[in-house]
């Protein structure tokens, strides 16, 4: 029907762009911008995971940067007792944050509204103080990964450029999923205790179980993101899961467009980038930030995707 | 005497120190419709809900077709094939009026946990959502979104929702509410075609409706039940004229 619209557009060149990132980071000799993108593209990932049950599943996680700390940890803990291999790690980073997501999802959900925000707030919270107080894996000053995760000579994780297309790969291997699964029988079951939840109880559908589901999918597509970051900062600290970082998440889903499948990624881009030249500017970027952001929420209702959106209509 | 589709039975409901529901007991045989009238503040939603579980009874118990189902979760009931609509409009405002009816059919078709497939694209429930679009007329509407229908069709798409559960039992409430009076009489001869597939208990404000329609009708007053029988017997009922008509007369009249 509709082939071409300038949010589309806007989308093709942006993934393009991040596709094509390490021939021009070579081409100019740049080393410092594909750092820079590879972080962009991890925390895209974990943007892309909050929206899927922000977005898609009207539930707003206040605690999502957990699983970065939790996949981090998982990473950085199993290479500290000599546990190298990614084929291991990875795969615990995930199951761990999974366990994590069913705990805490199980005892969340019960509430609706601010006390969900402030639940998921508390055990994002408890898990820094945890991570704290890790005395064994640095506590406070977190903990150095001094060997990147190993995957046996498939893939060398030191290579700048190798490493930022596994990141791009598992970005786009994820929005895939998210992509099959807000289409498919359970996707719109999520999506439709988002919009009413009391008719679809009537319906026949028991809510909790759906969305505890959706919850734990999140959390684990988050974890990933967490063990890609501890390789990417060689390092993992609490900090990773302080609720600021939450926050960060949060602004970029709102930011890019609740709901829209490419949001975060655009959300993830600009706040991430917006940050990185403003405060090259000046300290106090965050004044600029501020109101910057307001604007567009004010103004481009569903984020930025919403905005590119309307140029169709208008 | 055969087992009655639905029987309640004492039921209870209190809030604070108001008797919503109060030592309530009907029943309603299959194929019946079944109306339940009573002025505002009645007690009839209240009623209603108590049926479906979105409201648990203080005390007295509900059987669907002889299964005691009080204490079930409102999802559970549903499967048994107990189907509601709401007195105030309730729908995915932000889906298309087809995605609202297939995902009724979804509920009872299968496992929803299935995470690739696309779902829309699944013909057994799109053809059971557009055969219900169909049943109330709205098929023209399929692809709309929610939000950008009348309130009417908004009235019709929560009919096509409850029938596209196939249930035993259609629970009613006020589908009428609202509606002008062309609307109205479609919504009349739609129900008058529905009620001959499946059991509906009725709870409406339209008097000339319900009596149209009604193979019982039980009063309610206070949370009360103080009548129940065939049209005519509540007609001549003294304690439902001074109850209930007679101070509503006057509105009733007017639709």
């Amino acid at each position: 029907m509709k082939a071409f619209t300038v949010s589309k557009a806007v989308t093709a060149l942006m993934l393009a762009g991040l596709v094509l990132l390490p021939l021009y980071s070579q081409a100019s000799g740049n080393i410092f911008i594909l750092t820079l993108f590879t972080r962009v593209v991890i925390l895209a990932l974990a943007a892309a995971s909050l929206n899927l049950i922000m977005g898609y599943g009207g539930m707003m996680s206040f605690g999502h940067a957990a699983y970065l700390g939790i996949g981090g940890y998982a990473v950085g803990i199993l290479a500290q007792e000599g546990v190298g291999s990614g084929f291991i790690q990875f795969p615990v980073a995930i199951a761990a944050s999974a366990l994590y997501a069913l705990v805490i999802g199980a005892l969340s959900l019960r509430t609706r509204g601010v006390y969900f925000i402030m639940i998921t707030l508390a055990f994002a919270q408890m898990a820094y103080y945890v991570a704290s107080g890790l005395a064994r894996y640095g506590g406070d000053d977190g903990l150095t990964v001094y060997k990147r995760s190993d995957f046996s000579g498939l893939i060398n994780l030191g290579n700048r450029v190798q490493f930022y297309y596994l990141c791009l790969a598992c970005l786009f291997g994820v929005i895939f999923l998210i992509w099959r699964i807000v289409n498919s029988r359970f996707g719109l079951v999520v999506q439709g205790l988002r919009s009413n939840e009391q008719r679809m109880q009537a319906i026949g559908f028991p809510a909790k179980r759906y969305q505890l589901v959706c919850f734990v999918i999140s959390g684990m597509m988050c974890g990933l993101a967490g063990a890609l970051l501890a390789n990417n900062t060689d390092f993992i600290s609490p900090a990773a899961m302080y609720w600021t970082r939450s926050g960060d998440l949060m602004v970029m889903v709102i930011l890019g467009g609740m709901g829209a499948l490419f949001g975060p990624v655009m959300g993830a881009v600009v706040y991430l980038l917006l940050e990185e030249f403003l405060s090259q500017i000046t300290e106090y970027w965050a004044l600029i930030m501020g109101p910057l952001l307001l604007l567009i929420v004010l103004f481009g209702r569903g984020g930025i995707m919403g905005l590119l959106g309307r140029f169709n209509r208008g | 005497m055969a087992e009655p589709l639905l029987r309640v039975e004492k039921l209870v409901r209190r809030f604070g120190g108001i008797i919503a529901t109060d030592n309530v007991s009907l029943d309603v045989a299959a194929g019946e419709l079944h109306a339940i009238i009573g002025p505002n503040g009645a007690g009839k939603t209240t009623l209603i809900s108590q049926l479906t579980g979105h409201l648990a009874p203080n005390s007295g118990s509900v059987s669907l077709g002889g299964r005691d189902i009080t204490h079930l979760p409102a999802y559970r009931r549903c499967a048994l094939g107990l189907a509601r609509s709401f007195q105030i409009t309730s729908l995915l405002f932000d889906f298309t009026a087809a995605d609202n009816v297939a995902l009724a059919a979804q509920a009872h078709a299968g496992t929803s946990f299935r995470f690739f497939a696309n779902a829309r694209k699944e013909k057994g429930l799109r053809d059971a959502a557009h055969a219900a679009l169909d049943r109330v007329g709205l098929l023209h509407r399929a692809d709309v979104v929610v939000s950008r229908l009348s309130h009417g069709e908004r009235r019709e798409l929560e009919l096509a929702v409850a029938l596209a559960s196939k249930p035993k039992l259609l629970l009613l409430d006020e589908p009428m509410a609202g509606l002008g009076v062309t609307e109205s009489q479609r919504m009349v001869k739609l129900l008058q075609e529905l009620r001959k597939e499946v059991s509906i208990v009725l709870v409406e404000h339209d008097m000339p409706a319900v009596f149209a329609l009604a193979d019982r009708i039980t009063v309610l007053v206070y949370g009360r039940v103080i009548a129940s029988g065939d049209p005519a017997a509540i007609r001549g009922n003294d304690d439902v004229k001074r109850a209930y008509l007679g101070d509503q007369h006057v509105v009733t009249h007017h639709v």
